[in-house]
């Protein structure tokens, strides 16, 4: 069983997204339920999978039997097996959620619609797990193709977003193949670690610094870093609320541990650091990205679209993370990916709850009468955007402390600066929602006075539960994350530093 | 000089097949010639893969009795085919999902020129 389970997650997702159209050719409910038994099964088998490579170290599985250099590997390492859980247990939370939303953003398409949801998991696992260059590129597209449909179910704007992303993402597959061609010349093998061990006998060679550079660019606009970000807001404003709460947190955390694994596992971290130093150009892109994405969440009116631009500036932090190079920034990095999976869920999941009661996510049309009718998604969301801003015990600040130590041991003051510059700007765009909701006097409403326009707008729906209970899972685990986050760092993370830094 | 460009003619036909694909992409204002870009710079790249593979005086990677088995070096690698033939499958797909949303937009807006179609999606 243990030797085969590195394969069984993406498999597994791959047949029931194939077998959804067939199961619920009757009844279009069952798509639903496959789906989440789907989703179900593989956060138990990567859940097992973690424990186990953190019990006996990494696991490998060959497909067909070859061996590594000619065939196809899979390698659950504990950045891989780490990961593949962070992304299998948001993705699970957010289905259970999608549940309760009962497909009123997609009527009558919920058929397709789960089957893309498994699809695109199926390419996230496939994309962490693999330990191919090739199979990555295959994994990447199966992963973009089902975000792209994703995203394009939505409102009346979402194809238009979806075009626009499939377009920029398309260009980012393509680089990522082009480079891939220029390491296949040189170096004559596709396995990452055979890579890795042929790398050093070429490294003069000048085609290995375009492999990289062309590389590195189609992962970042996969990634959304900052001036390749381009398509990131308006697909995650008009997308349904599912997708933008599931590909939020995945999307683009895939794409930036693809560049953790080519920069620091493939490639030679002396390599990327000094003699081409692309990871200082990261480093720096994402800075500008943090305050840039930071400022223009604070100009927004709409909360999935603030999230969005949020999102751009939290990818800088990862981003950051990766440019420093350094042991305490590299566990920043991967510290974030986790932290930043689950605020950006729930963060999303509140959007989704807001959009499902009182029919907007506009935070001008915010008041106090939300924290007496959404009590405890509004609490979700504020723990969530504590966590955001960095407060300690949440998780966020965490990744932030880590971040900012390895700001100093780089001796880059510019780099603290900016992560304790972005963090005043969090505070200010989500204290913005939050004293709308908290500190605003409730509305009083005495027997014969007229109702404000606002208030005529109808009542704000009673919470549900299936709709309250996964954000609210998901933002109180950023104190459970926050709090355990030591043991993380020491058990999980610290384990696999890449050599050389 | 002349050697240079003559010597990797198929190089220079592969970028500029690459600089037309982005050319289209990012200039052209109608959705379905943006598209066009995007098919030619993928194509591009499979030319690429396949150029890459290219080996003067020896044959197809099938096991041929005259040549014999025990030389690589008379066979052409055939890797590179076998991983472009995916990314035909893969680029096949895109152009599906692509023209789906095309469609999608044409249905709702009822263009497919990128200004005007700003316009509409301000308005609505």
């Amino acid at each position: 069983m243990i030797q085969n389970s590195p394969a069984l997650v993406p498999l597994l997702l791959l047949a029931a997204a194939i077998s959804i159209p067939v199961l619920a050719i009757k009844k279009t409910s069952v798509a639903y339920l496959v789906a989440a038994a789907a989703s179900f099964c593989s956060v138990t088998i990567s859940a097992y999978n973690m424990f186990h490579v953190w019990k006996s170290g990494p696991l490998t599985y060959h497909f067909g039997g070859w061996i590594p250099p000619i065939g196809i590997e899979y390698v659950l390492d504990s950045l891989s097996a780490f990961v593949a859980l962070v992304v299998n247990v948001v993705a699970f939370i957010v289905l259970c959620h999608a549940g309760g939303l009962k497909g009123r953003e997609i009527p009558g398409k919920s058929v397709p619609y789960y089957s893309l949801v498994l699809l695109f998991l199926c390419g996230a696992n496939g994309i962490i797990m693999t330990g191919d260059l090739f199979n990555l590129y295959v994994f990447l597209e199966i992963f973009a193709l089902a975000g792209y449909g994703l995203i394009g179910i939505g409102e009346k704007q979402a194809p238009v977003a979806a075009f626009r992303y499939l377009i920029m993402g398309t260009v980012g597959a393509s680089f990522y193949l082009l480079g891939l061609g220029f390491l296949y010349i040189v170096t004559g093998s596709l396995n990452m670690a055979d890579v890795r061990n042929i790398l050093p006998l070429v490294q003069g060679n000048p085609a290995i610094a375009a492999a990289l550079s062309l590389m590195v660019i189609g992962m970042g606009i996969k990634m959304a870093i900052f001036p390749l970000h381009g398509w990131l807001p308006d697909a995650y404003t008009y997308a349904p609320s599912t997708t933008s709460a599931l590909v939020a947190p995945i999307g683009t955390k895939v794409a930036a541990y693809v560049i953790i694994r080519l920069l620091f596992f493939v490639f030679d971290v002396k390599f990327v650091s000094h003699t081409l130093p692309i990871t200082d150009l990261i480093g720096w892109l994402a800075a500008i990205g943090i305050l840039f994405g930071s400022v223009m969440a604070m100009a927004q009116n709409e909360m999935k679209r603030m999230l969005a631009y949020s999102s751009v500036a939290q990818i800088g932090y990862i981003g950051l993370g990766i440019g420093m190079a350094n042991p305490l920034g590299y566990i920043g990095a991967v510290l974030h990916i986790l932290n930043h999976a689950f605020m950006k869920g729930a963060l999303f999941l509140v959007a989704a709850n807001l959009r499902k009661n009182a029919g907007h996510s506009d935070i001008s049309k915010l008041d106090a009468s939300y924290r007496k009718k959404l009590p405890w998604s509004m609490a979700a969301f504020t723990l969530a955007a504590l966590s955001m801003i960095g407060l300690p015990p949440t998780a966020g600040f965490f990744s932030k402390w880590y971040l900012a130590l390895g700001a100093i041991d780089k001796g880059n003051w510019v780099f603290l600066g900016v992560i304790l510059l972005s963090s005043l700007l969090n505070a200010v765009y989500f204290f913005r929602i939050l004293e709308k909701v908290y500190l605003a006097p409730p509305p009083v409403q005495g027997p014969g006075e007229a109702l404000s326009p606002k208030e005529k707008k109808g009542p704000i729906a009673e919470e549900e539960y299936s709709l309250m209970i996964p954000a609210v899972v998901l933002s109180f685990s950023l104190l459970l994350l926050g709090l355990w986050n030591a043991n993380i760092v020491k058990g999980i993370i610290q384990r696999i530093i890449p050599l050389g830094m | 000089m002349i050697d240079f460009f003559l010597g990797h003619y198929a190089y220079w036909g592969i970028i500029t097949l690459l600089i037309i694909g982005l050319y289209g992409m990012i200039f052209k204002k109608n959705l379905a010639k943006k598209l066009i870009g995007m098919t030619i710079f993928q194509v591009a790249i499979i030319m690429f893969y396949v150029a890459s593979a290219v080996k003067w005086s020896a044959t197809v990677p099938v096991l041929d009795p005259l040549a014999g088995a025990a030389d690589a070096a008379k066979y052409i690698s055939p890797l590179q085919h076998c991983l472009m033939l995916t990314a035909i499958v893969v680029g096949v797909a895109t152009s599906g999902v692509a023209f789906s949303l095309v469609i999608a937009i044409y249905r709702r807006y009822k263009t497919l020129d990128e200004s005007i179609l700003l316009e509409r999606m301000k308005s609505s």
